[in-house]
């Protein structure tokens, strides 16, 4: 044990996800051996983060405006709204540079067992947004994990009445993998979203 | 490093560190057991779906201090396919896993009477035999049974007179004849006594011919049965979709 500030700073450096006893130590020696100068931008960032940053009135993404980047922008397709878990899915899904719409984050997925049920998301809001018609397509990228799964069945019951497309972001065998090493399910997934690739037209599947 | 085989239920994971999880299994041989699957939110993962939650899994475990490891996994069932496809069935089928995780114990006792009861709740749910709510009430009431609060729906629970009977008290641990009643107790209807009867039973005919309003009833009794024996409620009770 240390005395004072220098125990607090690695107390609570100590209850940062990911950080055990050691490390915090660690960087609580590395914040006590830098210059002042650095050190007061790094306290002055925190507390900036906590003050200015919070969410998008319309998509929920992370901002420090009203409105986030992506809704603010006129050039993004707005018929086009894709729905994620968390607005750290929208950072993945921009760097991919494939998809020019818009967003809606409902802040995590339907998991009875931890508490979360439909209520406790960013549903309502979803369905409010979907009400003028702007929108034509719904395209549901949640995890592709148990609790993923049903929130994406939860949410197409609750478009379909709404007469708007939706589609489901594909999975199946990661690239760079072996097909041998694949699971059950995934390697049905795979199956069962498999892509016609030429050759005489697939018959309709039943 | 000691190795064991064990066949097993996700019934939760938790996340741990940058791309691991901590899967809590209800093991046929050793109950609750906490296991760490290494690298398996990665996507390039050679786990992929086998430790998700409702999957039925041959494992392969190393012991380690404080959570084992899990070292190799083989699906024995996905059940995990057909309920997340189904909203009522996932919602139900969540509230199964809470409960068994809260009736086993992790002290490495074989928990073989209440691994097949989920098992077999489970393949019921995603082959569909009946209804969601109806395969819950039945697994929780079976469930409660084999840890040693098996409740009374065919006679009096405190002096064993022949019913049925009307009043319910559970405290008493179930229904009580007109003489040994009690304050507090409700009355359910003979219809809802019934099917709790045939629920805990396995009576399926009964059960599925039952009507909405016993269906409501007696899941809310089983409900309440079961919060008392917990000491308190289950989270996902909540938000099962009935």
């Amino acid at each position: 044990m240390y005395d004072g500030v220098i125990q607090d700073l690695i107390d609570e450096l100590g209850s940062l996800p990911g950080v055990g006893p050691k490390s915090a130590q660690r960087i609580a020696f590395h914040l006590l051996d830098a210059d002042p100068e650095d050190v007061r931008r790094f306290a002055a960032v925190l507390v900036q983060v906590k003050e200015k940053v919070h969410f998008c009135s319309i998509c929920g993404n992370v901002t420090e405006d009203t409105e986030c980047r992506i809704c603010a922008d006129a050039r993004r397709d707005p018929t086009v709204l894709c729905v994620v878990e968390e607005s750290k899915d929208i950072l993945a899904i921009e760097r991919t540079r494939e998809f020019r719409g818009r967003y809606h984050v409902l802040g995590g997925a339907i998991s009875p067992i931890a508490g979360i049920g439909p209520d406790q998301l960013r549903i309502r809001e979803l369905l409010q947004r979907l009400g003028d018609g702007t929108v034509t397509e719904v395209i549901i990228a949640t995890d592709p994990n148990l609790e993923g799964e049903a929130t994406a069945t939860y949410l197409l019951r609750m478009l379909a009445p709404l007469g708007v497309r939706v589609s489901k972001l594909a999975s199946g065998l990661p690239v760079g993998g072996d097909l041998e090493y694949a699971d059950e399910v995934t390697l049905g997934r795979a199956f069962e979203g498999r892509l016609s690739v030429g050759g005489a037209p697939a018959e309709p599947r039943p | 490093m000691s190795l064991y085989r064990d066949q097993a239920v996700v019934l939760r994971t938790h996340k741990l560190g940058e791309a691991d999880r901590i899967i809590t299994l209800l093991a046929r041989e050793r109950g609750l057991v906490r296991a760490v699957a290494k690298g398996v939110r990665k996507t390039s993962s050679r786990w992929g779906a086998r430790l998700e939650p409702f999957m039925h899994v041959d494992l392969q475990l190393a012991e380690g201090r404080s959570l084992d490891t899990i070292t190799q996994a083989v699906t024995l069932s996905a059940f995990a396919k057909d309920l997340g496809a189904d909203y009522p069935s996932y919602t139900a089928g969540s509230a199964m896993l809470e409960t068994a995780e809260r009736l086993v114990d992790g002290d490495g006792e074989p928990a073989v009477q209440q691994y097949q009861l989920l098992v077999g709740a489970l393949n019921a749910l995603a082959m569909r035999r009946h209804s969601p709510g109806l395969i819950l009430d039945s697994y929780q009431l079976r469930a409660l049974s084999v840890a040693g609060y098996a409740p009374t729906f065919a006679a009096c629970a405190l002096c064993g007179l022949e019913g049925p009977h009307r009043n319910f008290h559970v405290p008493s641990g179930g229904t009580l004849c007109d003489r040994c009643r009690v304050p507090g107790s409700s009355t359910p209807a003979a219809a809802t006594v019934e099917l709790l009867g045939a629920l805990l039973a396995g009576d399926w005919p009964v059960a599925d011919t039952s009507d909405d309003r016993s269906r409501r009833d007696a899941s809310g009794l089983v409900s309440a049965y079961l919060s008392w024996h917990l000491e308190r409620g289950l989270r996902s009770l909540a938000h099962v979709d009935r």
